[in-house]
């Protein structure tokens, strides 16, 4: 099954500082070749007697097939344990597992797609627009960020997209604005018939209200949420968990990491991440009516 | 796996002492990719409660200095659900398995013991007594001699003869001895000793507490010496109860300990979440250690260190070298 995910060595290959992120090249051909977009892997960090145990999931910038096959992530050092990433070396072992995770769907016919992104989660778009290229569709890409360091990947979305728009709080870089100001003209601009999402979880909560305004359908990457969350990235821990809405109406608490990254947007209760809805399967029933004094 | 490493909790026999432990192996699925999970002593399930849980609002985990600190809220699926779609599914993975149970009410847990009655290929019962039992004030069951004793002879009396019945215990309470005496006594054939310990992180950056459950239960190597203690502690009380230890176990060495302490097995909890081939690394490991030290059998080792100085347990000779281990940086797809 190539499908299934492995436990593997990966060595560094390199570590460089992008703008206020680190880019990580891992060689590990095993998760290369089962990787698909939207994917994630985890890593193991403070080495083989490490007292920090939980997993950090990244997404994937890029996999090459350079060195038998390359995994490249691109993160943010926000704590101990991404620091202690940052300051790997060439040729240090990593303890991965990956490719983990339900990867985006991809169109069938090569129709337009609008890709939105922000921080270093937004690096996951770039995997997903080389596949969608691939398949002849239109790659647009929308990218966000307060200032200019923190859109990640503008160069290289303005190399391979087919229209490219930055647009950052401060205006140090593209537009002076925000990602719901420009989408929406973008939208309309480019024709887009799906909307791709993947960065902070503000902004894919903006993606899929701006989609769902133009009647879009919109697939996101809570990649962020299950950085914040998340212990274990296979499934096991059951700490990643956020309200979804199902088909058949019913709330369900479902994992980031099993059922997810990738879900589609209009599913997820944004207003109620962190909580469990009253009405979801399984809430809590603080009162019953029974319990209820009469008024 | 040899002889060597075969064990026996009670009636009970196991092939090996490695089992998952209650609420870290997900509903066994999501760890197919890394091993077989016929190589497991037993898998433990998640703690089964009689209807659909969603269990507590994120963020539910908080990393602490070798452990975890989790206010999970005990989420799972019911036990309809459990026994139509992920029970079936462990039976077909050729698993030992031990089902956990926990309910709000001695009747809650009486019910699940009588819905397990009529269902064949589980091995045992595990009790979970960390629960808030709803009709004493929400006080755990687990802390009162008295009323963990209630909610054991309520399943003893309802599971199905021949199915032994653990009690796992927490060792936050005042004398975990006599805790484990009220259940023995009630009836239950085994212990797992032990579940997490209340803790508590607060966030310097939100200044609020890290959990939503505001405190949680501290697992990982952090508490394995509680855990250690325990199991002796019980041991020395209840010589002939078998004891599954758990609590930090992380390495084959960590389990020894367990074993010399005076477990009979050993279960592997927030090690997965690091390492989700930990446990057939550990039984491995643990394996490696027992020939080392010339121990034939895994019971021969069981108490060890309740005995004096100077004892010698019954040897084996040395084996010839064994053949070589898979080298490291190898994919371990399937180990």
């Amino acid at each position: 099954m190539s499908d299934t995910p492995v436990q593997t060595s990966a060595t560094v290959l390199t570590v460089r500082q992008v703008q206020d992120y680190h880019a990580l090249t891992l060689v590990a051909p095993a998760v290369a070749e089962r990787f698909r977009p939207g994917q994630f892997v985890a890593l193991a960090v403070g080495g083989e007697h490490t007292g920090r145990l939980l997993r950090r999931c990244f997404g994937v910038y890029e996999v090459k097939s350079d060195y038998g096959g390359t995994v490249e992530l691109v993160f943010a050092d926000t704590e101990p344990g991404t620091a202690w990433l940052a300051g790997r070396r060439s040729r240090d072992q990593l303890d991965l597992v990956g490719p983990l995770g339900r990867p985006f769907r991809l169109p069938r016919d090569p129709v337009s797609c609008l890709l939105v992104g922000g921080g270093p989660g937004g690096a996951s778009l770039f995997a997903l627009a080389d596949t969608l290229l691939r398949r002849g569709c239109q790659v647009h890409f929308v990218l966000g960020g307060t200032s200019g360091r923190q859109v990640f990947g503008s160069r290289i979305a303005q190399r391979i997209g087919d229209s490219f728009t930055v647009a950052t709080e401060d205006g140090s870089m593209g537009e002076a604005g925000t990602v719901r100001e420009v989408m929406p003209r973008v939208i309309q601009e480019t024709g887009a018939d799906v909307v791709y999402g993947c960065g902070p979880t503000a902004l894919l909560r903006t993606v899929t209200q701006v989609a769902g305004d133009f009647g879009l359908p919109s697939q996101v990457s809570v990649e962020e949420f299950l950085q914040q969350t998340g212990a274990c990235g296979i499934g096991v821990c059951m700490t990643c968990m956020l309200p979804i809405h199902g088909e058949d109406g019913v709330t369900r608490m479902v994992r980031a990491c099993a059922d997810g990254p990738v879900l589609r947007g209009d599913r997820v209760r944004w207003g109620d991440l962190g909580t469990i809805p009253f009405d979801a399967l399984g809430a809590p029933h603080v009162l019953n009516l029974s319990e209820r004094a009469p008024r | 796996m040899t002889a060597r490493t075969a064990t026996t909790l009670g009636a009970l026999e196991l092939p090996n002492p490695v089992m998952t432990a209650s609420g870290c192996g997900g509903s066994g699925r999501e760890l197919a990719p890394f091993f077989d999970l016929s190589r497991l002593g037993a898998f433990v399930t998640t703690s089964v409660m009689p209807q659909p849980r969603a269990g507590r609002p994120t963020p539910r985990v908080a990393e602490s200095p070798s452990g975890l600190l989790t206010a999970m809220g005990l989420p799972g699926p019911g036990i309809e659900s459990f026994l139509e779609a992920d029970l079936p599914w462990l039976i077909e993975q050729d698993v030992r398995i031990i089902v956990s149970i926990a309910g709000n009410s001695v009747e809650e847990y009486a019910d699940l013991a009588r819905r397990l009655r009529g269902v064949s290929g589980i091995a045992a019962i595990e009790v979970n007594v960390a629960c808030p039992n709803v009709e004493d004030r929400g006080r755990m069951f687990g802390r009162h001699p008295g009323a963990a004793g209630a909610v054991v002879r309520a399943v003893r009396g309802q599971a199905r003869p021949g199915v032994p019945v653990f009690v796992k215990l927490a060792p936050d309470v005042t004398d975990i001895v006599t805790i484990a005496l009220a259940c023995v006594d009630a009836g239950a054939e085994g212990l797992t000793l032990i579940n997490t310990m209340e803790g508590m992180a607060i966030d310097a950056s939100t200044l609020r507490p890290a959990l939503t459950g505001v405190s949680g239960g501290l697992s990982g190597p952090a508490i394995r010496p509680v855990a250690v203690r325990c199991v002796y502690q019980v041991h020395a009380a209840l010589p002939s109860t078998p004891i599954i230890g758990a609590g930090g176990v992380a390495t084959g060495l960590d389990a020894l300990e367990f074993v010399l302490a005076g477990a009979s097995a050993v279960a592997v909890g927030t090690a997965m979440f690091h390492d989700p081939s930990a446990a057939p690394r550990i039984l491995r490991e643990l394996e490696e250690a027992l020939a080392a030290r010339r121990i034939g059998r895994l019971a021969d080792a069981v108490g060890l260190a309740h005995k004096p100085a100077g004892y010698v347990p019954p040897q084996v000779r040395p084996e010839p070298p064994a053949p070589e281990q898979a080298q490291a940086g190898e994919v371990k797809e399937r180990l």
